[in-house]
């Protein structure tokens, strides 16, 4: 936590007091977290940061910058992570996962080196595979069984600081 | 009755109506003992606390209720089945009510508690504890019971106040829950003895007791909650607060109940698990750094796919393959001849003739391994027949006979391991290929890295492995015409046999020609180096024919490859045989010359011999220049120089290849498109692909080379080993600098079993050869470690007899009898046919296995459909059902629950949970969320995440597997709750 607090007072230097024991309210906005080098490479930056930001337009304060190292540290539990990265690549946050977001998570994983049938095709094709319940968007649950099953989802989905 | 009983306290925690009902009946008669304890004892203040404690919280409804049923012999416990189910549904909402109060109600009050308690804890704890050790056992666990209740109240409470989270939390909630089922089996079984226990005491003790374990239990209760925090999805400020709170309780209450006193100990013991778990991640990254090429093969991979890599790690494997039997080799046999044998020079065989010695430092001798590097510690001739060297009594011809035995075993053995092992992990992650995009999707990247390099490869990768899932999707889905596909399938065949039968013919008649010319005087570079130079060609040229050939085949390419992997074996494999043939005539020719030789050495040392003696002179003859010694030919050694040529010369062709071929066109294709007519990079000569399959044909085929000629030149390992490692980052630097990737990358199966196997193959064919020569041929007269002995092996009968007593002798004789040997090979063979059964066998099950699964999803995934449409009826369906069900499956599921649970393990778990959350469908929220708890444990196997859609309706039968049949569909979720 104390590094944490380093890391996140070295962002903002004048912005973030040293001692917390006031309890001031002090954010950061998203373009100094996303440029920490932990986060700097992520195609997902910008949706990590949202999805961890409690007014979900994407500026921190210390306690949801210290919740997002928690979920990301590899201590977090498999079900606690699911649900943070169901959170980042849901893209438009309407708690599905559809195919517009399918489509910009491929296109950030491949920087869009991929041609547009070859995108549609793998949208189907992930569609097809993990959605249970037939609504043509996948739910949470049916991102949790399916992300639940994946052999390296843990070992991928940390960050460590 | 035990079983009903505990069941129903499973479920008393989700289903709170039915305590808190009782609560309001109860409390009065809570509040009225409370007095009687007050005013009785002062010293029994304690558990008059736990009682304030609980019955300010709405907890303590629920806890004292389940006490004194206790107490009371359980009474209402049967009755209580009958009340849930009327009552649960119209209480379900304001009970969500009162959970909340009840939680911000606790919160307050427990601060005011807090101060007066820890004053009273003090006189009480001494007094109590000696009572509170003796029933711990029993109190724990009737106590824990009702803090579960408690603290499932609890959390629902939590729950209520964010709404929107509700769906996440709901499993969080499980997860604790998950974490609890330990204890709750524990209560399971010793309920049983202690209710009955427990009524015998007096009713004023029992129930302070009983407090104070409630009481410890909450202690308990809150740890647990501050060990379980971080996994909960909540905003750090609540955490934060709840933490907090946690924590005060802990520790106010900690030192009263004497728990605290293992703090120090539990604090260190906590600190060493976490730099234990630091140093194997540290010591993981290490070993993962010290893996040679790591990062190499990984960038190669990222650019040109996992096919390509896996010819890398291949190599990379042989090299590590080949350093072991180098070390082997260069440690027992090479080391202890040079420091222990003979010198140079001390013995005809180490010597260079007299008439070749003018010529023995010649540049182009020594290129062609004749000269000194002939007369050296490299090859078979040089060793001594000698039975032991040096003062440490080294047993050089047996240790060299070991160390050639030993090569091809400690070979055998790690190919077949290693193929076994990666049989293993085929099977084990080949099952669940369900989701592969989506995994490709979601979990691909890999949130660690922070390296603008790495990061480009992994996008490069991720780009990669898309497009080979892509192949392998577009593959699946092709259908063509089936005749002409087969047509021109068999045309092709026939089109390779053909030319794999003239190159045989070739190679054969080029060996012929070269017999001749070793005959005739001053041929020249051509005639020498024919075989070499046709060999080489065939292995150029023959694979790109090949591939065109296989064109016309259209299969998928990972399939392709092992096609072409095939016919370049059987390519080579013909080079390998017909070459070899062709050394055996050699042999038998020099083996006919010898004889010659042989005598006249015999006559010449004799002639010697007389004319010292005739001489008279007692001194010891004139020794014969060792120089001057005619000797035989030696046909181990002409052997062992002609894989050694034949090693470099494949080695040179190989980077010649590479240099020419790859690098050479693609500076060309570079740098000369500025100024050409056509786009040279697109059109005609382009950048070369990386041809996987030659390079691993012919690493294959050199190593089989390695193989059967290390015997006759103990140093051709060592020439591998750098060749190895050259090639290793010569050509890692080809593929990177010179090549594009596949138009179509495509995905190399996991385990390169494949390769293993030809690796196989053909160290099984080199065996031959070499054991013919051991075992049939008369080793030379006159060089190398068994000159003097008929055959190879007699080294070991004559170690065997002089060396060890002689029961050995007589026990290897016996041994050794044919008629031991033939019934132990019939039972080599008939084990092998066996577990070839049993494989087949267990093969077969898996598949039908995996077909079963993907039936129930199928279906699964159509009844969920089918129930996304019809799903607001079904819900008032259910819940009009699930009664009938309900009374139905509990006792079944009781039992099976008793019997199962405990070989229950977490995959279990998960699947079963994972089948929870599946169970309630987005779209019934919240009320599906509260429907009846089943009184359950899931005892699910792995396999089967599919339970039965609609309530009542019996899960179909005859299911494999499934050890609960007939479960009704909202029940999964919620056993998965009662944990």
């Amino acid at each position: 936590v104390y590094r944490l607090h380093g890391r996140y007072h070295e962002m903002a230097p004048n912005v973030v007091p040293m001692d917390y024991t006031k309890d001031p309210d002090v954010k950061l906005p998203m373009q100094l977290i996303i440029n920490m080098p932990e986060l700097k490479e992520n195609p997902f930056k910008e949706r990590i940061v949202e999805s961890f930001s409690e007014g979900g337009e994407g500026s921190l304060s210390f306690n949801d910058f210290v919740d997002m190292f928690s979920v990301l540290s590899e201590m977090a539990p498999r079900e606690l992570k699911a649900i943070y990265a169901f959170k980042i690549y849901d893209f438009n946050t309407d708690n599905f996962i559809c195919k517009s977001d399918l489509e910009k998570t491929l296109n950030k994983l491949t920087r869009e080196e991929l041609t547009a049938e070859e995108i549609t095709l793998v949208c189907e094709k992930v569609i097809e595979e993990a959605d249970m319940d037939g609504d043509g968007k996948l739910g949470f649950a049916d991102f949790e069984n399916m992300i639940s099953k994946a052999p390296d989802f843990l070992s991928t989905f940390h960050i460590r600081i | 009755m035990q079983a009903s009983g505990s069941a129903a306290d499973f479920m008393d925690g989700v289903r709170v109506s039915f305590p808190l009902r009782k609560l309001f009946l109860r409390n009065p008669h809570a509040c009225r003992l409370r007095e009687i304890c007050r005013h009785e004892k002062p010293c029994r203040r304690n558990p008059v606390l736990g009682m304030h404690q609980l019955s300010k919280e709405a907890t303590a409804g629920a806890d004292a209720a389940a006490g004194i049923e206790i107490d009371g012999q359980v009474e209402s416990d049967t009755e209580s089945e009958e009340d849930e189910v009327k009552d649960k549904t119209p209480k379900k909402q304001p009970l969500r009510e009162t959970g909340r109060a009840s939680r911000l109600e606790r919160k307050k009050q427990e601060k005011n508690k807090d101060d007066d308690e820890s004053k009273e804890e003090d006189s009480c704890s001494q007094q109590n504890r000696a009572s509170r050790r003796k029933n711990y056992q029993r109190k724990n666990s009737d106590g824990k019971k009702a803090g579960e209740e408690g603290s499932r109240q609890r959390e629902r409470g939590k729950k209520a106040p964010t709404k929107e989270q509700k769906e996440s939390e709901n499993k969080a909630r499980k997860t604790n829950k998950k974490g609890k089922e330990g204890e709750n089996k524990q209560k399971t079984g010793r309920k049983n003895s202690t209710s009955s226990a427990s009524s015998n005491s007096s009713d004023e003790e029992s129930l302070s007791e009983e407090e104070l374990a409630m009481l410890m239990e909450q202690v308990e209760q809150k740890k647990k909650l501050i060990s379980t925090m971080r996994n909960k999805p909540w905003r750090m400020v609540k955490k934060l607060s709840v933490l907090r709170e946690a924590q005060a309780f802990v520790e106010k209450f900690e030192g009263a109940l004497g728990k605290g006193k293992g703090k120090k100990l539990y604090a260190y013991k906590m600190m060493m698990a976490k730099k234990w778990v630091k140093f194997k991640r540290d010591f993981d990254n290490f070993k993962t750094q010290c893996i040679p090429w790591e990062m190499k093969i990984k960038e190669v991979e990222s650019h040109f796919g996992s096919s390509v890599a896996s010819y890398f790690i291949f190599l990379r494997w042989m090299y590590g393959v080949n350093l072991v039997l180098f070390g082997l080799i260069f440690g027992l046999v090479i080391i202890p001849e040079v420091l222990m044998g003979m010198p140079y020079g001390s013995m005809p065989r180490k010597t260079v003739p007299r008439a070749e010695q003018a010529r023995a430092m010649d540049f182009s001798v020594l290129w062609d391994f004749e000269g000194y590097i002939k007369y050296s510690a490299l090859f078979y001739g040089y060793y001594n027949n000698q039975r032991t060297i040096g003062w440490l009594k080294y047993r050089l011809p047996m240790a060299y006979f070991m160390v050639g035995i030993s090569v091809f075993g400690y070979s055998l053995m790690v190919v077949i391991r290693s193929m076994a092992r990666n049989a293993n992990e085929s099977t084990a992650d080949g099952d669940d290929d369900n989701f592969i995009f989506s995994w490709k999707m979601f979990t691909s990247w890999d949130y660690l890295i922070g390296n603008p390099e790495t990061a480009d490869n992994k996008f490069a990768s991720i780009t990669t492995s898309f497009k080979e899932s892509i192949v392998d999707e577009q593959e699946s889905n092709k259908d063509e015409n089936i005749h002409l596909r087969r047509f021109l399938r068999v045309l092709a065949n026939v089109l390779i046999i053909c030319c794999l039968c003239g190159s045989g013919y070739l190679i054969y008649f080029v060996v012929k020609r070269s017999q001749t010319f070793s005959k005739m005087q001053n041929v020249g570079w051509y005639e020498r180096n024919e075989v070499e130079i046709v060999m080489s060609l065939l292995g150029m040229f023959c694979p790109p024919l090949f591939e065109t050939i296989a064109a016309l085949e259209n299969y998928h390419p990972r399939i392709g490859l092992k096609w072409q992997l095939g016919r370049i074996f059987a390519l080579f494999l013909g080079n390998l045989y017909t070459f070899l043939l062709a050394l055996m005539d050699d042999v038998n020719e020099k083996l006919a010359e010898e004889d010659v030789v042989k005598n006249i050495t015999h006559w010449t040392l004799l002639g010697h011999h007389n004319s010292s003696v005739g001489n008279g002179s007692t001194a010891t003859p004139p020794p014969l220049d060792p120089a001057d010694v005619p000797r035989g030919p030696c046909w181990e050694t002409t052997v062992g120089i002609e894989f050694v040529r034949l090693t470099v010369s494949d080695i040179l062709v190989t980077y010649i290849t590479i240099l020419v071929g790859d690098f050479i066109r693609a500076c060309f294709v570079r740098f000369v498109n500025y100024c050409w007519c056509w786009d040279l990079e697109a059109g005609f000569p382009s950048y070369a692909e990386f041809d996987i399959s030659g390079n691993v044909l012919g690493l294959v085929f050199n190593q089989g080379m390695i193989w059967m000629g290390t015997f006759y030149a103990p140093g051709l390992m060592g020439i591998n080993v750098l060749r190895l490692l050259t090639s290793m980052y010569f050509q890692c630097w080809a593929v990177m600098s010179s090549n594009v990737p596949h138009e179509r990358v495509f995905k190399a199966s996991k385990s390169n079993n494949f390769y293993m196997g030809l690796l196989l193959l053909i160290l099984f064919l080199s065996l031959l050869p070499v054991a013919y020569t051991i075992m049939s041929l008369p080793p030379s007269f006159d060089c190398g470690p068994f000159s003097g002995k008929k055959r190879m092996y007699e080294v070991i009968q004559e170690t065997i007899e002089l060396d060890f007593p002689l029961f050995v002798a007589k026990i290897f004789s016996y041994v050794a009898n044919p008629g031991l040997i033939i019934p132990a090979i019939l039972l080599m063979v008939l084990a092998i046919y066996y577990l070839n059964a049993v494989a087949e066998a267990y093969q077969r099950a898996n598949a039908e296995l995996k077909k079963k699964m993907q039936m129930q999803r199928k279906e699964e995934k159509n009844k969920r459909s089918n129930k996304a449409s019809t799903n607001p009826m079904l819900q008032d369906l259910e819940d009009l059902l699930t009664p009938s069900t309900k009374s139905e499956s509990h006792s079944k599921q009781a039992e099976d629950n008793k019997i199962e649970s405990p070989s229950r393990t977490s995959p279990v778990a998960k699947q079963g949970k994972a089948a929870a959350l599946d169970g309630s469908p987005m779209t019934d929220g919240r009320g599906a969320a509260f429907t009846p708890p089943p009184h359950v444990f899931v005892t699910q196997p792995p396999t089967l995440g599919v339970w039965a859609p609609y309530p009542g309706h019996p899960r179909p039968r005859g299911h494999p597997l499934g050890p609960v049949p007939g479960r009704g569909r909202g029940q999964p979720r919620y056993s998965h709750a009662a944990r």
